[in-house]
């Protein structure tokens, strides 16, 4: 039986409506089911779990190796930060650190993960709001980025790029320059959107004021990343709790006090800025040296030394098929996400498969604010608070 | 235990309020967990989220563990943030295998609904006082919770 809306006895009669699975403005497959009052949303609530092909389970059967290609698929808009969160949390159970050219590297690629998945909301909500040219314009540098993921990593979408003690490949000469380029062309297009929406008197009509939420509700609900932000809470765990070097790059944070649809776009645009920023200097002070750690009982040897060290093809066989064997324990590791705090709690008995691993995906944290924020609204705006979240159902679901 | 835990300000905190609430208190690369006895777990979280000086304003995640055949056989797991002092605590809760029940956090922070939801859909653990616990990413119909060590990954159930 499909989920629903009780009716309460002895209250009149009123429209319930099924909004979804299959809806343009639902970015994959979020069902709402609401309850209307002419155009006013009464109640509500979400049916969701359409995507669910149960990754926590997967992740207990794969090696700790293995599972990274998993975390790709749940947020597949942005796969490097869901590598570098699953990397992370293995990485502090081994108790290992990546060399410093690896997490400039990984630094470098997160931020333009973070920039490429804010376009593809950028241009879903210009879209559901009715600005169709925004879309075609971020869709073609989201391209730009794309392009620069598959030359490193050989895929565009489904990288698997970092691992467990540093990157998987060495990235191809003359990358840099690829990325450079792009950070020349962007700051002129990413003032053609503002250009288009920021002062665009129909945009502001359906953003401006729109699913407002308090900075102690948006707490007290577990919101996080750019949508807490711009209810005007300073948390951002890149400056709060440094992973992989953040903490030698200069960026601001960019809060917003109203807690509308227009200050998440508003702190939304301007986080792009501040990536740009962060790319910018992990380009220029990119240190020399290796890629992977120094760890040979659980990092990949290269081919080359299999070839001639006796010891490294004993590590290779071991590593490839029974995978390594990170110590007792549990941790909690998290990143700042492009949605928010993405969470890998990570539970090991010793073995080289992890006995639970539960991941506290953003968007599906920000999923009961969305309830919270469509109540008492317009029809209409329910569409712009559900883009203004940049839900992505594949974390949701897992 | 070891010493430095201790003197760890939550624990004290904590001990101050009630002695008995903690079982046990662990530290595992820099992380620290208490173990909360079942009964005292909402209370405990009140104290947590409005003492000055804890302010566990933000919920992180809930989840659970099992660790069939032991026995207790789940572990809920609650992860906590102070927003104000970039301090983090992981509680837990121990639940027999045949009545996994335990107080729904739901009152104290309202944005565990969904992440009780889904520890209640994928592990069967009964968050009392919950006001909606039905499943959440499964059919309704759907029998067994899938995260349980003894259902099986391959196979028909």
């Amino acid at each position: 039986m499909a989920v629903t809306l009780e009716k309460i006895p002895g209250q009149e009669e009123r429209v319930i409506l099924s909004m979804g699975p299959q809806h343009p403005s639902t970015h994959g497959v979020l069902r709402l089911v609401l309850e209307l009052d002419g155009e006013t949303v009464i109640r509500s609530l979400f049916d969701i779990g359409y995507l669910h092909t149960g990754f926590e389970k997967s992740f207990e059967a794969l090696t700790y190796s293995q599972g990274i290609t998993l975390t790709d698929r749940m947020d597949y808009l942005a796969p490097l930060s869901n590598n570098l969160g699953f990397c992370l949390a293995i990485e502090k159970l081994l108790d290992l650190e990546a060399p410093p050219r690896a997490q400039w590297t990984r630094v470098l690629l997160t931020e333009l993960t973070r920039i490429q998945s804010h376009l593809v909301w950028l241009g879903s909500h210009a879209l559901e709001l009715g600005a169709m040219s925004v879309f075609l314009y971020c869709f073609r540098e989201r391209e730009d980025i794309l392009r620069i993921f598959e030359l490193v990593s050989g895929q565009r979408m489904m990288t698997s790029y970092f691992r467990v003690g540093g990157l998987a490949l060495e990235p191809p000469l003359g990358w840099l320059r690829r990325v450079e380029k792009f950070v020349q062309m962007f700051p002129a297009r990413l003032q053609e959107y503002e250009d288009l929406l920021t002062k665009n008197p129909i945009w502001l009509k359906r953003t401006v004021g729109i699913g407002t939420i308090s900075a102690e509700d948006a707490v007290a609900l577990s919101l996080s990343g750019p949508s807490l932000r711009a209810s005007g809470v300073n948390w951002d765990i890149r400056k709060a709790e440094p992973y992989s070097s953040y903490e030698k790059f200069q960026f601001n944070v960019p809060t917003r006090p109203e807690g509308d649809v227009y200050a998440r776009y508003l702190v939304r645009m301007d986080e792009m800025r501040e990536s740009l920023k962060i790319v910018r200097q992990a380009m220029e002070g990119m240190p020399e040296g290796p890629i992977k750690a120094n760890a040979p009982h659980v990092v990949l040897p290269d081919r080359e030394s299999m070839k001639t060290s006796i010891e490294a093809l004993i590590y290779h066989f071991k590593l490839v098929t029974e995978g390594f064997h990170p110590p007792v324990g549990e941790v909690y590791q998290t990143i700042e996400s492009p949605r928010g705090e993405i969470g890998f709690y990570i539970v090991s008995d010793g073995s080289p498969k992890p006995y639970r691993c539960h991941v506290r995906a953003p968007s599906f944290g920000n999923l009961t604010t969305l309830l919270k924020i469509i109540e008492g609204r317009l029809l209409a705006d329910v569409v712009a608070c559900i883009a203004s979240l940049d839900t992505v159902l594949g974390e949701i679901d897992r | 235990m070891p010493e430095s835990l201790d003197n760890h300000p939550v624990l004290v905190r904590l001990r101050e309020f009630d002695p008995e609430a903690v079982e046990e208190a662990r530290e595992f690369r820099s992380e620290v967990t208490l173990y909360i006895r079942k009964g005292r777990l909402r209370s405990i979280c009140e104290i947590l989220r409005d003492a000055p000086g804890l302010n566990f304003k933000y919920l992180s995640d809930v989840t659970a563990v099992d660790l069939y055949p032991n026995e207790p056989r789940f572990e809920v797991v609650y992860h906590l943030l102070a927003l104000d002092t970039f301090r983090r605590l992981r509680l837990k809760v121990r639940l027999p295998g045949d009545a996994p029940r335990v107080d729904s956090v739901v009152p104290v922070w309202p944005g565990a609904n969904a992440f009780e939801r889904e520890t209640f859909d994928l592990l069967g653990i009964r968050f009392e006082g919950h006001p909606n616990l039905s499943r959440i990413l499964l059919p309704e119909e759907w029998e067994g919770h899938p995260l349980r060590k003894d259902y099986p990954t391959t196979g028909y159930r």
